[in-house]
This record gives C-alpha cells, structure tokens and sequence, in this order.
C-alpha cells in the first residue's frame, strides 16, 4: 500500500476554503486546501485544537460544502450538489467513525451496523448478513444484541466502526475516535483500522495525538486552516505490536 | 428506503417511549370516542324517530288547515279556520283513492281508576284508526263504528296506562274516568318499546266524537288520508285539494309522509352534524397534543436524526419516519377511540332508553380524521427534522 504514486485518487480537494460569519466576524477555518487520498492510504489529519481539522473532515465527508473550491470524489465533482443528492453519496461512499461514536442508544449493535443499509435500500437476509460480516471483522461476534448502554467505550467506538464499512464505502472518516477512550481500547481500535487498512479499506484519521496519528503511513499537518505539512511517517506503530506489549489482561470481544 | 421500513422505525420509536406514546394517544382517543358516541346517540336518535314514523306507511297524507310553505319550521300563516268531522266526510266521499279518512285530536287528560291516577294523552280518531297507526292490541278490541257515532264513553289504553292504573289486573271492561268522566275500557295495547316511542305507550285511544263532547271542542287537529295504492299517492293529494278548495280555498296544507320525515331528519341530522362537529374540536385538541410531542420529540432525537443523515438518510427518509410516527399515534388513538366509543354507545342502548346506532360511515368518518389530523399535526414537525443541517445535528448535546 506504500507506494501512493500507483494507487487510484479516491478522494481531493482543490483550493477548498470554508469560512463562517459570527457576528459579522469572519473566521477562516480552511484557507486554499489541497489533499488527495489515494486508494488504500492510510492518512492522519494532525494539528492543534481549532486548525480545521473536523472542518475539513465534514467537507471530505460530503456532511458539510465548502466556502469556495471543489472536493471531488471518485472523479465526480460534489462540491455544489444537492443535500439528498449528497446523503446517497455519503450512503455509498463514506464511513464515519466519531468521536463520541453516535450509535442510536436503545438500538441493538446488529441494528445499529444496519442502518446504512436500511438507507441504501438493501433489505432482508442480505441486509442482516452484511451487518454480521462487519461485526466479525471487527471482533464483535458475539455481541450483536447488546445494546450500546450494555457495551464499553472501546466495543461501541468497534461497532461504529462496523457501521461505517458496511456499505463497503471508498473511505472511511475517523474523527478521533480514540479520543473518548482508555489507552487499552484505544490500541485496539487502532488495531482494528490497521487491519481494516491492511485488507485495502481507506482510513483517513484526524488526530490531535501524535501517537495515535503516528499509526498511519502519511500525515497531513494542519495549521490556521492550513496544510502545512504532508509526507510519510516515518516511525510507523502498529497496533498489533503494541497489544503484544500489553499486560494479558484477558481478551476483549 | 422503502415504506415499511419506514414504519417499523416509527413504531419501534413509539415503543420505545410506551407511557407517552400513550398519553399523547389518549387526546384523539377521547376526541374520536366523543365523535363516535355522540353520532351515535344521534343516529340512533334519528332512526328511532323517522321509523316509528315510516312505521305509519308511505302511502299516509296529512291534511292541516293553514298555509306551510317548504317545512313546517317556518312561520306559517295562523290557520283561519279548522277542520271538522264534516270535512273528513267530503274527503272521505269525494277522494275515490283514500281507502281511511281519520280525523284526528290529541289533548291532555287525567285519567283515574280507583284511587289511582295519571296525566295521559288522549288520542282521538274514528275506528279507521288502526288503518293508519300502528297498534298491536294486548287484550280486548278497537272502538267500532257505532261507538263512534254515538261518542260512547268506551277508551283503550297504552302499555304503560294499564300498568299503573291495574297492576297485576286485567283492565278489561273496568271503569275509568278521564276528566271526571266515567269511560269503560274496552281494550289495551302491547308496549311499542322503550326509547322515544315509550311515549305512546303513555297515551288512551277514545272516538273522535267522545273526545269533541269531552273537551268541548268542536274541530279537528288534522285529517289523515291513506291512499289505497302507494302509488297514486299524488292522485289523491289532488283529489283532497279539489274536495277542499271550496270550502278553504288555499287555506290547508297536504304534508305527505315524506315530507314529514324529511323536514324532521333534517333537523335531527343538523343536530347529529353540531355533536359530530363539538366532538371533533376535541379530536382536534388532540393533534395539537400529536404536534407538541413530535417537536419535543425532534428535538430530542436531534442527534438520532444527525446520525441517519450522516449514513445515507434523504431528507424524505426523515420526514417519512416522522409523520408516520404521527400518523400512527393518531391512526392507533383512532382505533382505540373507535373500540371505546363504540363500547360506549352499545353500553348506552343498553342500560338506558337512549337508542344508539353506530354506522359505519361515522366510524370511517372518525378513522379517517384521526389519519388526517396526524398527517396535519405531523407534517410541521417531521418537516423541522427533515430539514435539520447533518453537523449541527451530530454536534447537538
Ligand atoms: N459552525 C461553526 N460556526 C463558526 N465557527 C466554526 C464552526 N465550526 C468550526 N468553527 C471554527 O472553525 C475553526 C476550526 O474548527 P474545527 O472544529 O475544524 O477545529 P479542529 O481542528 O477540529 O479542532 P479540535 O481539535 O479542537 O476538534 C475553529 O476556529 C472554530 O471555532
Ligand atoms: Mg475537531
């Protein structure tokens, strides 16, 4: 997966600003952004609090337009396209991994893996059976009835994670999903995107943490709504190594 | 998505939230219950009278002096002058179709046996009475023709008469007197049954002349006709305008049967339509209750409604999901009301004399304005979801 210069561009910005009016104040939160993610990267979006990084993921997301510029997605331009023209896009194409992993509460993790599905018209025994695929890659077998209130951090951040590749999207978006977690389950959610980038799935993981963003193969540095940095990693962690070196603390999953 | 998908979501959302869902409910239960009962009261009310009066037969007409244009509501003239049992005679010689010319007075009296004693209405005619007026005799006979001409002291009492004043007796061939005047009884009736037409059984049946001697009258309220052939009714309702325009000139009125149950199923189907109408304002109470939920509802699932977008929901998968829920809180509350104020009105014709009939027009009527007020109810807050902005929906606390 290395060698970028091959890989089909799944995903690109071109000159992409995005401005907001508080109050008659003007706040730039990307300024003239260029990013290509490649088939089967794995990219970190780095940089301190309020650079523009979750701004940047909801453009990429097709969740939110930008200012000026265009995002063009699997060669398509999107950037002026509809809103309900925007959610299929983001049915087929994109996986969103969230901070505070937003699966419905009082729904079931099979149900909750689901629902892309339910909205990509993919129905019956085919629907159930997917939802199961991607709950046993991400090692959560044998928890499809639970519900989130009856799962931990780490196991629902995973079934966000199982919802967000179910629909088998070009990339998949992860907004510090490490970030309302202990650094045990946080390792096994690295883990687990690793893998998934392993299998040729493309992760594009917007981090604070150096450590968590040092996981990826390529890190794009942000700054004031910048790119201000973007090259390979140079000391990659894997996840696998890392859960090696931890106590044996009996398996989760 | 498709509609049942749509469907089991609303529905798996309402109960997850039982006790409001059913609270919210209950205002359209209630409304659609009132809706149900009181059209039903009022049904039942209408059928109750129109067919005791169809029970009298199409081919009746009744003759009353003075002028009635359109319905007897509006303000006729005052009649200038009444009829008398001469002028049943002219109709009954001059009009070939009539098969019975019944003059007919009615006037209150007390009515005493013994030490026993009631106010009754008295119900005059001639003895071809029974030609025109349902009556099913439980003992004895009819007055005949000669007691009629001679005005004999001789009465027939209703169900409810002969109880009170004989209980437990025959009241055959008893003495009676009805204004202090003794009378014989010659014959009684059967009960035509509770509800409203409980009345006649509250009612005695003497000869016409009787009745003229005894209330020192010397007229008759009204003449009714029975056409020999149903079919020839217009026939004879000329014939008895020739017979009397001599005499009256335009001074009398022919009302067919028809006429009279039209003019009284109108007002009593006005009344129906103003019940109908109170009760659906609470039927409407409670969409407001559907709307106010569904907005709390939105807005606590803000971050729901952020999630569905963000995988792929359309704005038509949210605003579908939501006015279903709506819709089937009303639709449900509806089938709930349906159930009770149905129970309700068999309940009513049960226990009291008030007649119910619960149609299945009211019922579709009240299913279908419960479906509407949850669409009408549903459609502002679904649409507030609908539109909602994906981030600042996911972003909500
Ligand atoms: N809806 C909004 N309205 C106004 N300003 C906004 C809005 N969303 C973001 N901003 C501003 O845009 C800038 C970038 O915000 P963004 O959320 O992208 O930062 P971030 O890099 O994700 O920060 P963090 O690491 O704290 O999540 C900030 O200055 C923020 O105040
Ligand atoms: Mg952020």
């Amino acid at each position: 997966m290395g060698d970028t210069g091959l890989a089909r561009v799944v995903l690109e910005t071109r000159d992409v600003s995005k401005c907001y009016y508080l109050d008659g104040v003007e706040v730039n939160a990307l300024r003239s952004v260029d990013l290509e993610i490649r088939q089967g990267e794995m990219v970190a979006i780095m940089g301190p609090s309020g650079s523009g990084k979750s701004t940047l993921m909801h453009i990429v997301g097709l969740l939110d337009r930008p200012s000026s510029g265009e995002v063009i997605l699997e060669g398509q331009d999107v950037s002026s396209l509809a809103p309900n023209e925007l959610a299929s896009l983001r049915n087929r194409h994109i996986g969103f991994v969230f901070q505070a992993f937003n699966l419905l509460s009082r729904t079931s993790a099979l149900a909750n893996v689901e629902l892309p599905l339910v909205y990509g018209g993919v129905g019956g025994s085919e629907r159930s059976r997917r939802a199961r695929e991607a709950l046993e890659r991400v090692g959560l077998a044998n928890r499809l009835g639970h519900f989130p209130s009856q799962l931990s951090g780490g196991q629902q951040q995973r079934v966000a994670i199982a919802r967000a590749l179910v629909n088998d999207p070009s990339i998949v978006l992860a907004d510090e999903p490490t970030g309302n977690l202990d650094s045990r389950s946080g390792i096994e959610v690295m883990a687990v995107l690793q893998e998934l980038n392993e299998q040729g799935i493309t992760v594009v993981l917007v981090t604070h943490d150096d450590r968590v963003a040092r996981h990826a193969e390529r890190a794009v540095h942000m700054f004031d709504g910048r790119v201000s940095e973007d090259g390979p990693v140079a000391d990659r962690i894997m996840a696998a190594d890392e859960m090696a070196l931890l106590p044996p603390e009996g398996a989760t999953g | 998505m498709n509609l049942p998908e749509s469907f089991r979501i609303a529905l798996r959302a309402l109960a997850a939230n039982k006790a409001r869902s059913l609270l919210t409910m209950l205002g359209v239960i209630i409304g659609v219950a009132a809706v149900i009962l009181l059209v039903g009261i009022g049904t039942g009310v209408q059928d109750e009278v129109t067919g005791s009066l169809e029970g009298l037969g199409s081919n009746l007409l009744f003759v009353v002096p003075g002028q009635y244009e359109g319905g007897m509501g509006g303000g006729g003239a005052p009649p200038g002058r009444r009829f008398t049992l001469d002028d049943a005679e002219t109709i009954a010689r001059r009009v070939e179709g009539a098969s019975a010319v019944v003059p007919v007075l009615q006037a209150g009296a007390t009515i005493k046996a013994g030490n026993r004693s009631m106010r009754v209405v008295v119900a005059a005619g001639n003895e071809q009475g029974t030609e025109v007026f349902t009556s099913d005799l439980a003992g004895g006979r009819h007055y005949r023709r000669g007691e009629v001409q001679a005005a004999s002291r001789v009465v027939a009492l209703g169900d409810r008469v002969a109880r009170e004043l004989f209980p437990n007796q025959d009241p055959l061939g008893k003495q009676v007197t009805l204004n202090g005047q003794r009378f014989t009884v010659i014959g009684y009736y059967k009960s035509l049954g509770g509800g409203l037409g409980g009345d006649q059984d509250s009612q005695v049946y003497i000869p016409i002349t009787t009745a003229q001697r005894l209330f020192n009258l010397n007229y008759v309220s009204t003449i009714v006709v029975k056409a020999a052939d149903a079919d020839e009714i217009e026939v004879v309702r000329r014939d008895i305008r020739r017979a009397l325009l001599p005499s009256f000139g335009d001074e009398f009125t022919v009302f067919s049967q028809e006429q009279t149950l039209g003019i009284l199923s109108d007002l009593l189907g006005t009344l129906t339509y103003m019940l109908a109408g109170i009760a659906g304002i609470s039927l409407l109470v409670g969409g407001i209750g559907i709307m106010n939920i569904m907005l709390v509802s939105v807005s606590e699932r803000t971050r729901e409604i952020g999630i569905r977008k963000a995988v792929g929901a359309r704005t038509y998968d949210i605003l579908s999901q939501f006015v279903i829920e709506a819709v089937a809180l009303s639709v449900l509350g509806g089938v709930f009301g349906i159930v009770l104020g149905w129970g309700g009105a068999e309940l009513i014709a049960q226990t009291t004399p008030v007649p119910t009939n619960v149609t299945p027009w009211a019922v579709a009527m009240s299913f279908l304005f419960a479906f509407a007020v949850g669409v009408f109810f549903g459609v502002y807050p679904a649409w507030k979801a609908s539109q909602l902005d994906p981030i600042v929906a996911l972003r909500y606390e």
